[in-house]
């Protein structure tokens, strides 16, 4: 019985949903993922972020997010998905040769 | 993250596994919506939600103790110290998650007793001494078993072993403080230091789970990349490093076989007792009833919490709905 099946067969008592979170370390840094948990709502589940993933100052400010509203990319059709960054390559400053005397390029 | 199609199409599967090894080989993380061969991926649930079980349950033994701290500060150490534990297990559930099983249904599993947990938490907290002993020799072990983890091949259980890791130091710390602190006072203190070391210390070798000839699964955990160490080569990495610390705090470790070997560079030790540890896996340890029967009643006397939140979400969401 797969882990779906056995929920289900369990009754309709209903699970607090799954909420990704994201933490900013310190100010002028980007928000990082750094986990997930279960809450009621967002206002809850920004309360458990904060006792759950800042018990040692970790962080400035926390993102809450519900899982099911993500979009990823597919990892299988990640060759077409990434490949434009791969085939432009004049979007890299190694691109353009500069002589060796020119200064601060 | 989403879990959705995890599975790959049939006649693509042999490229996937080329895939997968590759990766594996290369020391790569495996992300949970990279394809993995079901057996991989039945390990990592089951190794995982076992580790996380371990963590609840283990906020019990030392939980015993927090009303009877001998001091405000002790207390206030122990407190945060289980809340620890408590963070810990939920790190381990949400990485479990990802492989798409659900954390409700882990703890049911906990609870019916179709999971285990380590035999450690199994015996009793007999005196304060207790408290220091298990910051000291089992985060001491659960050190050494999680430090090499924070390189296993599963990107989420990786990470949640980094943040495990970084909070466990303190866990030692503070027992062994606290050790030091008895160690420094009356006869009768460091009768009691002893007495705990002398009942903590085989079950804290047993942690590292049976010898390595009788470890059937080891092999193949090792080639996927879970596992990084047998669990030999981690008991005696442990045994190496406390015994100093024993040294230094003036204690006895019971083991009459354990003697430094100049030849082989580290010690020789003698074995625990597997028949104990068998028995106590298998439910039959000082404290495995209680344990488990205390889970269930705290899961079930919150249920009507859980409920209520829910309501109170539902509610408050059709409330602004209507304003909107």
């Amino acid at each position: 019985m797969s882990a779906e099946d056995a929920t289900a067969s369990r009754g309709a008592r209903p699970e607090w949903p799954l909420f990704e979170v994201f933490v900013r370390g310190k100010r002028g840094l980007n928000h990082v993922h750094v986990g997930s948990l279960h809450a009621p709502d967002e206002e809850m589940a920004l309360h458990n972020a904060r006792n759950l993933y800042t018990r040692r100052n970790e962080g400035v400010s926390i993102w809450v997010v519900r899982a099911e509203a993500i979009t990823a990319s597919s990892p299988d059709e990640k060759d077409p998905f990434f490949a434009p960054s791969a085939d432009k390559v004049y979007r890299h400053p190694t691109f353009y040769p500069i002589p060796e005397d020119v200064p601060h390029i | 993250m989403p879990t959705t199609d995890r599975k790959a199409p049939l006649g693509a599967d042999r490229d996937h596994q080329v895939d997968f090894d590759t990766k594996v080989a290369a020391k790569q993380r495996i992300e949970p919506r990279d394809w993995m061969p079901e057996g991989y991926r039945k390990t990592l649930v089951r190794q995982i939600s076992q580790h996380a079980h371990s963590e609840i349950i283990g906020m019990q033994p030392e939980g015993d103790w927090i009303a009877s701290a001998p001091s405000l500060r002790r207390k206030a150490i122990l407190l945060a110290k289980v809340q620890d534990e408590a963070g810990h297990g939920l790190y381990l559930y949400a990485a479990a998650e990802t492989l798409g099983v659900d954390r409700a249904e882990l703890t049911h599993r906990l609870i019916e007793g179709r999971q285990k947990y380590s035999s450690i938490f199994n015996y009793p907290t007999l005196n304060y001494a207790d408290v220091g002993v298990i910051g000291w020799l089992v985060d001491g072990a659960a050190i050494c078993n999680q430090v090499p983890l924070c390189r296993t091949s599963f990107g989420p259980y990786a990470r949640a072993m980094v943040r495990i890791c970084k909070e466990e130091s303190f866990h030692q710390r503070q027992g062994y403080e606290l050790l030091m602190r008895m160690m420094e006072g009356t006869e009768a203190q460091r009768a009691m230091v002893q007495d705990a070391v002398d009942r903590w210390w085989w079950p804290s070798l047993m942690m590292f789970g049976p010898p390595d000839t009788d470890s059937p699964n080891t092999q193949q955990s090792l080639e996927w990349g879970i596992k990084i160490d047998t669990n030999d080569a981690l008991r005696q990495k442990f045994v190496d490093m406390t015994v100093p610390q024993a040294e230094r705090l003036g204690v006895g470790l019971p083991d009459p076989a354990l003697v430094w070997n100049d030849e082989r560079g580290c010690h020789d030790f003698g074995e625990p007792d597997w028949d104990e540890f068998k028995q106590v896996i298998s439910g039959n340890g000082p404290k495995n009833a209680e344990r488990i029967e205390r889970r269930r009643a705290a899961h079930e006397k919150g249920a009507w919490v859980r409920e209520a939140a829910i309501a109170h979400a539902d509610k408050h969401r059709s409330a602004r709905e209507v304003t909107v």
